[in-house]
């Protein structure tokens, strides 16, 4: 979808990318300018009635087909690409801007270098594209180290925060990926200590060491499908109905729900599935009354003493 | 489009970058397949649309006469220089942080733009590798605003729109935008609000209903040596206005204790952090969720948020 051109603008590019790669196949150019291989004959059909004023046989674009593959013999003049928009523009040298900025994602040096060769070549439109920034939090101690036991597909050691039972754990995991999603950087790796796939933040790893160990293959590692969001919930995770009232909203907006009701008085009933019931109650301690557990009813209960128990040295 | 009509406009194209010297309207109708069959109006009217049709494209045609002597009617070329995106040739490392560069907006709203220019970097002979598997980046959301405030961002025209600040009911709004950025996983505009007569940022998420552009293009300044990354990290984030005592059991509050900016161990298994905070009912939301294990000493506003919050709990 995202390299899809119209009709026009397609065929504008094709006529250059076919002169720059004679025997290419046509398959790997429907491939490429995603169009079916059906449609990109239809463009060449129609490649081939054009051509220069006069439109006599030497005027005209030329094409050789050999098997499957094909060879432009005559462009027209149509040497070049059209030159980048401000948009496109906008877009490569903003994606290679935040490429330079964030420590670890790749060698600092070779995207200046490119960034300069980009921004010589979109000319004017460039301008613009200084307007626009991206910033993603890469976590300068952490993401280089996970980045370079990737390449070197070594095993890592973590220590890892878990809010939710506010602790360090100590564990190795094997590298599987690295997420950028929304702003925040993730380790996606096959954790030892859990035997599975788990989903690591970056600005929660309070040391990371690369190991000398071989990080192995992982067959069963199911990488996660982001279509669906970051975050799965199990059948087997505990269903638990908060009440949130105004202030407490963006706790149904920051975390995948099973349904959201509104009940009048402002006030939202949200119901969501947590393998973790400890962060539940962390939650609804810092809403206070803005917030409350209303299933289950031991959990509520839970969270009633929590405050107590909280509330006991203010009174001391 | 028609298969027709892209016939027709492929051929003005070629034609009009074949010319040196500007080919007059007639000369255009002569050369070009497509536009001999029609009545003069009918030609006339088709080769305005297509004019337009390839203007939009960003194709840079040229109109000029030929002589001055006489009143030549316009003439139309396509200039090779501003056609043409000029020879680029990347090493394989440059060419392989450019297809990283490109996955890395692949799903914001710059996306398409991203692989529109990646397929003419391809034209120009330029083999970038689709960059896979170890990085999965995904940057950039999907507010409805974010479009019009990137074009008014491009083309520095002054837009109006409606913003609900949080806490507040909806307002209008007019500010000449200086740029967007994306800032802990949201788009932001940074303008001067010229209602204000101030430098403000906005989240686009919060902007309701659409974003009109209104005056001319280039009517806006940004301030030279603009950083919009501090800027909105410094209007959207939160300067510390105070500093809180904070006890917290040794080993607990791992978030909390990487944000001190101070700690002094206690014997009795205890610490004392010292924490910045700017509004004490959010830093209260932070404190109270480690229970038993965070207790505010001072100042009484922080405290008190923190009570207030157990006590409607308690009961």
């Amino acid at each position: 979808m995202s390299g899809s051109l119209a009709r026009l603008p397609r065929l504008l590019a094709l006529v250059p990318y076919l002169l720059k790669h004679p025997g290419v196949r046509v398959a790997d150019v429907a491939a490429l300018f995603e169009v079916t291989e059906e449609q990109l004959r239809r463009d060449l059909d129609l490649l081939w009635v054009c051509g220069l004023p006069g439109h006599g046989p030497g005027d005209l674009i030329d094409l050789e087909f050999e098997g499957d593959t094909i060879t432009l013999s005559e462009p027209a003049g149509v040497t070049a690409p059209l030159r980048l928009t401000v948009d496109e523009a906008l877009a490569l040298l903003v994606a290679l801007r935040t490429l330079a900025e964030t420590p670890g994602l790749a060698d600092r040096e070779v995207v200046d270098r490119t960034l300069a060769k980009v921004e010589a070549a979109a000319g004017a439109a460039a301008e613009p594209s200084h307007r626009v920034e991206v910033t993603v939090e890469g976590e300068e101690q952490v993401l280089p180290v996970v980045r370079q036991a990737l390449d070197a597909s070594l095993r890592l050691h973590l220590s890892y925060y878990v809010p939710g039972r506010d602790e360090t754990t100590e564990r190795d995991v094997d590298p599987l990926r690295v997420l950028l999603v929304d702003g925040r950087s993730y380790l996606e790796a096959w954790c030892l200590l859990a035997e599975g796939v788990r989903l690591f933040r970056l600005d929660r790893v309070v040391a990371v060491t690369m190991l000398d160990i071989a990080a192995e293959a992982h067959p069963e590692a199911e990488q996660r499908d982001l279509s669906q969001g970051l975050f799965r919930a199990s059948p087997d995770d505990t269903l638990v109905t908060l009440a949130l009232r105004p202030g407490a909203h963006w706790v149904a907006d920051y975390h995948p729900c099973e349904s959201v009701e509104q009940i009048g008085d402002g006030t939202v009933v949200a119901r969501l599935r947590t393998p973790d019931t400890a962060w539940v109650r962390r939650l609804a301690l810092r809403l206070g009354d803005s917030g409350s557990v209303l299933e289950p009813p031991e959990l509520a209960e839970q969270v009633r003493s929590d405050a107590r128990a909280a509330l006991s040295a203010y009174s001391a | 489009m028609s298969a027709k009509k892209t016939e027709r406009l492929l051929n003005l194209v070629i034609c009009l970058l074949h010319t040196h010297r500007f080919l007059s309207v007639q000369e255009i109708r002569d050369a070009v397949p497509g536009y001999a069959s029609d009545t003069e109006d009918a030609f006339r009217r088709m080769f305005e649309r297509d004019k337009a049709e390839l203007r939009e494209l960003g194709i840079p045609l040229e109109t000029g006469t030929e002589s001055q002597a006489h009143d030549d009617e316009l003439g139309y070329r396509i200039a090779r220089r501003d056609y043409e995106l000029p020879p680029i040739s990347l090493e394989p490392d440059e060419a392989a942080a450019l297809g990283l560069a490109a996955r890395l907006l692949h799903s914001a709203p710059l996306g398409s733009a991203t692989g529109t220019a990646l397929l003419k970097l391809r034209a120009a002979g330029i083999d970038a590798p689709e960059a896979t598997g170890a990085l999965e980046p995904r940057v950039g959301g999907n507010e409805p605003a974010f479009e019009a405030c990137l074009a008014a961002v491009t083309v520095k025209q002054v837009v109006r729109f409606t913003y609900r600040a949080s806490g507040r009911e909806p307002e209008a709004r007019q500010v000449e935008p200086w740029g967007v950025v994306w800032w802990h996983g949201r788009w932001y505009l940074v303008g001067h609000d010229t209602g204000r007569d101030d430098t403000r940022v906005f989240r686009l998420s919060r902007i309701v209903g659409p974003v009109a552009a209104v005056g001319p293009e280039q009517a806006v300044t940004p301030p030279v040596n603009l950083d919009l990354s501090a800027l909105v990290a410094r209007m959207a984030g939160e300067e510390p206005r105070a500093t809180a005592q904070v006890r917290m059991r040794a080993g607990a509050g791992w978030a909390l204790r990487r944000e001190a900016t101070g700690c002094t161990p206690g014997d009795d298994g205890w610490d004392v952090l010292e924490l910045g905070y700017s509004d004490p009912e959010r830093f209260a939301d932070r404190v109270t969720g480690y229970g038993a294990d965070a207790v505010v000493l001072s100042p009484d506003e922080a405290r008190d948020a923190v009570v207030r919050r157990l006590q409607a709990l308690a009961s």
